[in-house]
């Protein structure tokens, strides 16, 4: 693959009736990491979404595309196929569907029919990937997500990717409920994705893991919109002054719900 | 207002087939006792399912003399496919409609004293064990209409005794394969288990071709005796046009476990009961059920577990698929009497609907007349979980293989139980078959 470009274009998206994303703009193109911070209930989650199609989120206008191909005109698992990945911030559970199994459908689901992946070949893979993220090999064989701890979840997310291969990761908080050596081994999962062919939204609140994950850029995101974009200094600022000066700097009411 | 029924059988039919059998007296009087309670005795009264319109008890032949499976070569391909036969074949039983078929038990198992015969042949070569537990311990003869037809007229089954401390590894395997419309199914399956043995047993009621028509009635008594272990499979795929009475009863002595998985995947009408009567102290009872309702078919389930014993713990899981026009009633009835303190009775029912026009019922009920216990359930009836499929899809799965995933695990835990490749696999399909 020859990695992906992504544009957002005024995107407006609403849920039951209520507008979060408020006309953002945003290019990521191939190789290029880039981070999204911002408040609690700013509409991070909501983007990550809006993009992967989650059935709840209504797009009311705005274009998403990807290398000129009308994202929001595909069925969710069209945009996977298409080379887009979401690690959710609070992945599903699905009871009786082993890891190994859901990651063998998904991998096929990418291939042609006649052309599915050899089991060993498979199992390599799946082992390879394991071992790199420090996970139990044993985990492979539960069910999907089920009785995971939350830092268990999130490494299984990141195995996902490995196994995927993705052009375009969003990954939402994937670092929240990570202790410190589970960051560091799943921040080497990521970087090791690295590549000219491989880009990365990555959506955080600590500068932490920007520490072991250098972002080329770095976006404010306040009430549904990018209010501040910059490289990664702008984040350690974050990080020591909080969102306040932004505010300031920019004239940023905070938001009374009229009732 | 009584109308007297007439039903396709009497005493000399029932005298007759006794005799040709060779029966003992003493089975055929408790043949001839019970066809006296039929007419007297009410039809079973599952919760929420109305059954008097039901045929249960009329067919145009008693039995039918059916082709001998002799071995495994002589078995339909769909039925080898249920049989490991790597190794050569172990400890199975096979039967033809009515006709008992081969039974094959290892040698091992053989010197250690443990029977497994067909059911008649049970009744005259090991009579007292057999006139000790029929019909007396787990299901009694007069408990309603069709378990007095089932005593006057059973005309098929097996027989399977674990002596004292005798540990079985190896899965005790039956199949009970249907074929012929005319002739109604009228089977028996006895276990017992006797102190400290341990046994894993499965069968299979499988209708050859789906246009069978006739009727079903099966009961399967079990019992534990004082510390035994038993774990009981099953799967069931009678066809469309049979309308089924199964009743499979487990009886548990002190600290005894009988742990039930249950595929049930009939295509007709079906009132299953699967009833656990925790008698000993620290006895246990788990019991998992899944089931597919399909086109206009009326199903009744009922699991429950009773406990009388202290100390004792019953599980009870069901998860149910629910298609096309097909209405499910699932009842689960968790019982504590009076002085079986310290007791846990936990159930759980799930039911899966995937049409409109399907009827799924979770009927959860808990009877305490004890102070000292724990109890618990948990129900629901719903849809596939969109934020479930969005989750498989957002990985690349397409919507109907997501949702035949997010299917076939919520019916997985019955299929991880059952102890034979070959039926588990021979489940995973007709799952498959079903929802599709
Ligand atoms: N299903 C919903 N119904 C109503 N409001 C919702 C729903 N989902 C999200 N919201 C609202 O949308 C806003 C944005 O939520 P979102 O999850 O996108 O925030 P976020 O930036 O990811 O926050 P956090 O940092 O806490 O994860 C919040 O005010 C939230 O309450
Ligand atoms: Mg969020």
């Amino acid at each position: 693959m020859a990695g992906s470009t992504l544009v957002i274009k005024d995107l407006h998206v609403a849920i039951e009736d209520k507008e979060i994303i408020k006309g953002l703009d945003l290019e990521i193109k191939p190789g290029e990491f880039h981070a999204v911070m911002g408040p609690n209930g700013a509409g991070k989650s909501t983007l990550a979404s809006a993009i992967m199609g989650h059935p709840k989120y209504e797009i009311t206008s705005g274009t998403v595309t990807m290398d000129g191909k009308d994202v929001l005109e595909m069925e969710v698992d069209e945009r996977a196929k298409a080379g887009l990945f979401l690690a959710m911030q609070y992945p599903s559970e699905i009871s009786g569907v082993t890891n190994a199994d859901f990651l063998r459908s998904a991998i096929n689901a990418k291939r042609e029919e006649g052309n599915e992946i050899p089991l060993m070949q498979f199992i390599k893979k799946l082992d390879k990937s394991m071992e790199y993220l420090e996970m139990d090999l044993n985990m492979a064989q539960r069910y999907l997500n089920e009785g995971f701890s939350g830092g268990e979840k999130k490494r299984n997310e990141i195995l996902q990717l490995m196994m995927l291969e993705p052009s375009i990761a969003i990954l939402d908080e994937i670092d929240s409920g990570l202790d410190i050596d589970a960051l560091k081994v799943v921040s080497k999962g990521i970087n090791a994705m690295r590549s000219n062919d491989f880009s990365c939204l990555i959506i955080t609140h600590y500068q932490r893991l920007l520490n072991y994950i250098t972002p080329d850029f770095v976006h404010v995101m306040i009430q549904g919109r990018i209010v501040k974009s910059g490289g990664p200094e702008l984040a350690q600022r974050l990080e020591a002054e909080g969102y306040d000066w932004i505010k300031k700097e920019l004239g940023i009411e905070d938001e009374i719900e009229v009732g | 207002m009584t109308t007297q029924v007439q039903y396709p059988f009497d005493q000399a039919l029932i005298e007759s087939f006794s005799v040709q059998n060779n029966e003992p007296d003493w089975f055929k009087n408790l043949r001839l006792a019970a066809l006296e309670k039929i007419d007297v005795l009410p039809l079973p009264n599952p919760d929420r399912t109305k059954i008097d319109k039901w045929n249960f008890t009329h067919f145009q032949q008693h039995a039918q003399a059916s082709s001998v499976y002799t071995n495994v070569d002589d078995l339909p391909e769909q039925v080898k496919s249920l049989i490991n036969v790597e190794g050569g074949v172990k400890n199975l039983y096979v039967q033809h409609n009515q006709t008992a078929g081969f039974v094959s038990l290892s040698d091992e198992l053989k010197q250690k004293g443990v029977i497994f015969t067909d059911l008649l042949t049970a009744v005259k070569e090991h009579g007292d064990l057999v006139q000790k537990y029929f019909m007396t311990n787990a299901v009694k003869v007069d408990e309603n209409r069709l378990t007095a037809f089932h005593t006057a007229l059973v005309n098929g089954g097996a027989f399977l005794y674990i002596p004292q401390n005798v540990q079985i590894n190896e899965p005790i395997q039956t199949i009970f394969v249907h074929d012929n419309a005319d002739a109604p199914l009228i089977n028996h399956v006895l276990i017992v288990a006797d102190k400290n043995s341990a046994v894993t047993y499965v069968e299979n009621y499988f209708s050859l071709n789906d246009e069978l028509e006739g009727i079903a009635n099966i009961i399967t008594e079990v019992i534990a005796q004082d510390n035994a272990n038993v774990k009981f499979g099953a799967v069931d795929t009678l066809a469309k046009g049979v309308t089924t009475y199964v009743n499979r009863r487990g009886y548990a002595w002190r600290d005894a476990r009988i742990e039930w998985a249950l595929g049930l995947m009939n295509d007709g009408n079906t009132i299953s009961d699967n009833t656990t009567n925790l008698h000993g102290d620290g006895s246990f009872a788990d019991t998992k059920t899944v089931v597919v309702g399909r086109g206009k078919q009326i199903q009744n389930f009922t699991t429950r577990v009773i406990h009388h014993g202290k100390g004792t713990e019953g599980f009870i899981l069901k998860h149910g698929v629910v298609k096309d026009n097909a209405t499910t009633v699932f009842n689960g009835i968790g019982k504590i009497e009076h002085g079986a303190s310290k007791s846990n009775a936990e159930q759980e029912t799930r039911v899966l609907m995937l049409s409109d026009k399907a009827r799924g019922d979770a009927n959860p009920i808990l009877l305490i007349d004890e102070d000292d216990v724990m109890a618990g359930h948990a129900a629901s009836v719903g849809r596939v979980d969109p934020t479930q499929l969005y989750y498989l899809m957002s990985r690349g799965i397409s919507k109907a293989e997501a949702e035949r995933l997010i299917i076939y695990g919520f019916l997985a835990p019955v299929v991880n139980q059952l102890p034979v490749e070959g039926v588990k696999k021979q489940l995973t399909e007709v799952i498959e078959r079903k929802v599709k």
